[in-house]
């Protein structure tokens, strides 16, 4: 089936069987690996992506439902050169070492920070039971988080 | 994941025929549990009904006394929606507490129901408020609804289309989370009616139910103290790697402490 979606403010239509995964779309048809698959059984969140804005795991999404989709990728919300504040705060708070979970948790956090107010250590922690890494034990994701909701 | 055939009807009528005319099919809401189950082959329907595109099953209403909650509502909306909060906030609040953010942005309450898991959140809502499960052809009472694991009072092809919940004087809920899946081990909702009390437990057993033994004694006295001396039997509950039926028998008693406390002091 042919589907048309929305991806990173571009307009895209990809070929797909109905059996595809938003997550394989992005990737495979699309290109854009930064969105990661880590569990494939909607438990990690390393696959989250934005559908109009909130954090949704891209690996339970198939083709039919991300038909007319408007979907942000981490690819979508900074360059190299020009970090949202979110990745600034991962890379100045050390908060990912392989790196495998961190788009999915920067794509929850900003999720987490534009719908959230009084954020703290506890509501961070809670926010972040959808996402799950393997490397730092959290510290300092939390860490990244509560400095981009305390607005440094 | 299998290969089907999909559609998108644009109304219940149309989600009922396209249901009737096909060989094995199941309906699509968020797809929160049946597309992790068709990726394990667990399911294979030969075609896939989403319900995304049916206006009418989506939304929240407080009128006449009801919180009317449309079928294909995410969970996000209701634990946000500011009128569930002012008016029946223990609502939000089941629905703020199902697994993670993620889940709660796709995932419905009518996918929820009609699941019947055993663990999950929204039917001890269902059940310890008494709400009313709308489908296209009739109201079932929340108390006749959850019948076994994964078994509701839904006919093949009923499609839930809305839940009415009562409003009552206060409610509380409790649940002891798995830590993995924020999947309740034990979950109590406790509602008072105006001095009636209802309790709904999920988590324990094959499928939510009515603990009509805690209800009876807090008839009497609406204390905590006085659950102490309260038998929960645990005859047929469930027994798993994440918890024995005796602990779970245990949890319920313990939750329905908490849940009464928040309820008097809320
Ligand atoms: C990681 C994770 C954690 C979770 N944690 C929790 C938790 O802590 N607590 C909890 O309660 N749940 C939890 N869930 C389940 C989640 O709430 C699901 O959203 C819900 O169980 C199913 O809703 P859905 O809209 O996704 O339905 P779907 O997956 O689309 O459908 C589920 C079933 O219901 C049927 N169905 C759907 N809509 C209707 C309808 N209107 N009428 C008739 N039949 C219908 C479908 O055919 C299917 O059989 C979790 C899920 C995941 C993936
Ligand atoms: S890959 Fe989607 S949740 Fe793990
Ligand atoms: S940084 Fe390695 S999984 Fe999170």
């Amino acid at each position: 089936m042919k589907i048309s979606l929305t991806v990173n403010g571009e307009a895209c239509e990809v070929d797909v069987s109905n059996n595809t995964l938003l997550v394989d779309i992005l990737r495979t048809h699309l290109g854009l690996t930064g969105t990661h698959v880590g569990c494939d059984t909607s438990q990690c969140g390393a696959c989250t992506v934005h559908v109009d804005g909130r954090a949704i795991k891209a690996c339970t999404v198939i083709a039919p439902q991300a038909d007319g989709m408007n979907v942000t990728t981490i690819e979508g919300i900074g360059t190299p050169d020009d970090l949202h504040p979110m990745q600034e705060a991962f890379r100045e708070c050390h908060a990912l070492q392989c790196g495998f979970c961190t788009p999915g948790m920067i794509m929850q956090a900003i999720d987490l920070v534009e719908n959230n107010d009084n954020l703290d250590n506890r509501s961070i922690r809670e926010g972040l039971e959808g996402n799950l890494c393997r490397c730092t034990g959290y510290h300092n994701i939390v860490r990244a988080i509560q400095s981009v909701a305390d607005g440094g | 994941m299998y290969q089907f055939n999909y559609h998108k009807p644009e109304s219940v009528g149309e989600a009922r025929s396209l249901f009737q005319d096909a060989d094995d099919p199941m309906y699509l809401s968020g797809g929160m549990t049946l597309i992790p189950t068709m990726k394990q082959r667990l399911a294979a329907p030969t075609d896939l009904i989403d319900l995304s595109g049916i206006p009418e099953m989506t939304g929240i209403d407080v009128s006449g006394g009801k919180v009317t909650i449309g079928a294909f509502t995410p969970h996000n909306l209701v634990a946000d929606s500011a009128q569930v909060r002012g008016t029946l906030p223990v609502l939000a609040e089941v629905a703020g507490l199902i697994g993670d953010n993620q889940v709660r942005n796709r995932g419905t309450i009518g996918g929820s129901v009609a699941n019947s898991d055993p663990a999950a959140d929204y039917p001890a809502a269902v059940v310890g408020l008494g709400a009313d499960v709308v489908t296209e052809s009739r109201t079932i009472s929340g108390d006749d609804f959850f019948k076994d694991l994964f078994e509701t009072e839904l006919k093949p092809g009923e499609i839930i289309t809305k839940i009415e919940f009562p409003v009552p004087t206060r409610a509380a809920y409790r649940k002891f989370p798995n830590p993995a899946s924020r999947y309740a081990v034990v979950g109590v909702l406790i509602a008072d009616f105006d001095g009636t009390i209802r309790v709904g437990v999920t988590g324990a057993g094959p499928c939510a139910f009515r603990a009509s033994g805690i209800e009876e004694v807090l008839n009497d006295n609406l204390d905590p103290a006085a659950l102490d001396g309260v038998e929960v039997p645990d005859a047929g509950f469930n027994s798993d790697l994440h918890a024995s039926a005796e602990y779970r028998a245990h949890l319920v008693k313990v939750m329905a402490k908490r849940a009464l406390e928040d309820l008097l002091n809320g």
